[in-house]
């Protein structure tokens, strides 16, 4: 990220647009907000759902920490065009990464360095968006980030809601309340052979601390299922 | 067209409001300093949200006609919001919600244009017969009726009889109302806010008999007819000020005003105890979510807008 007017364009787009359009059209509930990180070096960890995720979990934290503030995104879907590519990169903020083992070495080097930097990292663990409210199976890369960086808080949050407001492959977006639920940190130091299950654990413990979303069943549910 | 100045008694109502919810928060103060062993913290929040809706009604009915008219459109969709947040809906209708949502602007746009006939007929006739049809569009028959009429339901309360507030402002002022419609908005909001309280002090005073058991059981014989009679008593003596009403057609207001703030409170009440929760949400702090706090307005303020409609305009 460089130049001072991108560097203002983005604290304009989150500082005015996102928090605005997070309190009225959002609504957003913050369970736990003091188990947030103060300052970085940190991961948040969240289930996803919806683009929405990333600028609810950004609006989460205070407007002085957004310059050190970036979520780790798929590059192969977010750089595929010059004007998304910028929007991503300068406007959001992203780090981006290869999925599936395209490229060559370590693909979470980029991450690894801005831990280094003593930045707080946005990663969704499930690698995609998944069907609202659950929680697909999680990818092995963010225990190898908790292994290298063992000082570095993990914070597990769950995020409701938004997969009903802006789901997976819909463009229109319908204002629903949205609830975000923070976790107790886990650290790698912890990582034992289980440290995945814990933080599915965590992550499921915190979804079921929220009250339900109510869906009445319908004929489109069956098909989203199979 | 609505004066763009308030009129003097909307001013020293709302100075009034800021002088007892002082004097109720020395009140709270003194209650923690006698008995500090317990617990006052819901107590002090309730108080501290009403200072700050105190604070954003008074804005929004001082600075300007237009802002007033945005602030209760926002209170509308806020609501809407919060309704349709709680009650199960059809994945396959967000596109329907969509359209819900949109006839939040449009009801609100036909009373800033003192459009009398479309206000009243937008929800209970076009949108009851067009968001079937985009529904239908969709394709999806499983619980369709359930969908419809839950959605309807809460257009009905939530954007139809809430706007009927809005729709009170912009009555004109005549040589009987000086204070228009400003002073009939705060009449009826005013009244049903103070009904809910009084309802609440009475029935801790003298509460024993329950009025609904299986609805709130929180509500008494007590709360009810010591809240009604304080309000009508209070209508009959504002009336003359704020509104064309004398001493009597006032008490006859106040009378309404009381009991059909009590049957919107427990209906929502019955809503939430469908749905199997508490509160509707945690948006103002001590009081719950926006439908605990305008639950009574969503009976009172029709009520009451079609009383002084039929009676004076």
């Amino acid at each position: 990220m460089n130049g001072p007017i991108n560097r203002a364009l983005r604290w304009l787009f989150f500082n005015v647009l996102v928090r605005g359009f997070v309190l009225l059209a959002l609504g957003l509930s913050v369970r736990h907000r003091e188990r947030l990180p103060g300052q970085g070096p940190a991961i948040l960890v969240a289930n996803h759902n919806s683009h929405l995720d990333t600028l609810i979990l950004m609006s989460l934290l205070p407007p002085a920490q957004l310059a050190r503030v970036r979520p780790v995104a798929a590059g192969d879907y977010f750089l595929r065009n010059r004007w998304l590519a910028w929007f991503a990169r300068e406007i959001i903020g992203i780090i981006p990464i290869q999925r599936g083992g395209a490229g060559h070495g370590n693909p979470l080097a980029p991450v690894d360095q801005a831990l280094e930097r003593g930045e707080i990292v946005i990663f969704f663990p499930e690698g995609t968006r998944g069907e609202p409210e659950q929680l697909a199976p999680l990818k092995k890369g963010i225990r190898h980030l908790a292994l290298h960086h063992p000082e570095v808080p993990v914070i597990p949050l769950w995020i409701q809601g938004a997969g009903r407001a802006l789901p997976r492959g819909e463009a229109l977006f319908v204002p629903f309340f949205c609830d975000v639920a923070v976790g107790h940190a886990l650290y790698g130091q912890q990582a034992g052979a289980d440290w995945m299950e814990r933080l599915k654990r965590d992550l499921l413990a915190l979804r079921d601390s929220l009250p339900p979303l109510q869906w009445y069943q319908g004929r489109v549910d069956e098909d989203a299922d199979r | 067209m609505i004066h763009a100045m308030p009129h003097p008694a909307v001013t020293v109502i709302l100075a009034g409001l800021f002088l007892l919810l002082a004097l109720a928060s020395l009140a709270v103060a003194a209650l923690r300093h006698a008995r500090p062993q317990r617990d006052w913290s819901e107590l002090s929040a309730r108080t501290r949200s009403w200072w700050v809706m105190l604070a954003v009604f008074s804005a929004a009915m001082l600075l300007s006609p237009s802002l007033s008219l945005a602030f209760f459109a926002l209170i509308s969709f806020l609501a809407l919001k919060e309704y349709l947040s709680l009650i199960p809906t059809r994945r396959a209708d967000r596109r329907v919600l969509f359209w819900a949502y949109l006839t939040v602007p449009l009801q609100y746009l036909w009373i800033a244009q003192d459009w009398y006939g479309m206000f009243i007929v937008f929800i209970p006739v076009y949108g009851f017969l067009m968001l079937p049809l985009r529904m239908v569009l969709i394709g999806d028959t499983r619980d369709f009726l359930r969908a419809a009429g839950t959605l309807h339901w809460g257009l009905m309360l939530f954007v139809f009889a809430l706007s009927h507030i809005a729709a009170l402002l912009m009555l004109p002022a005549t040589p009987l109302a000086p204070a228009g419609g400003a002073g009939l908005v705060l009449f009826v909001v005013v009244l049903t806010q103070l009904n809910d309280v009084l309802q609440y002090l009475w029935g801790h005073a003298l509460g024993r008999q329950r009025v609904l058991p299986t609805v709130s059981p929180g509500k008494t014989w007590g709360g009810l007819l010591g809240g009604v009679a304080t309000t009508t008593a209070l209508a009959a003596l504002a009336a003359p000020w704020l509104t064309p009403l004398g001493h009597g057609m006032g008490a006859v207001a106040g009378l309404l005003i009381g009991l059909a703030g009590f049957i919107g409170d427990v209906v929502i009440s019955a809503v939430k105890r469908d749905l199997g929760i508490k509160d509707s949400g945690n948006l103002i702090p001590g009081h719950g979510g926006l439908l605990d706090r305008i639950d009574s307005l969503t009976y009172s303020a029709p009520l009451f807008f079609h009383f002084i409609h039929y009676l004076h305009y």
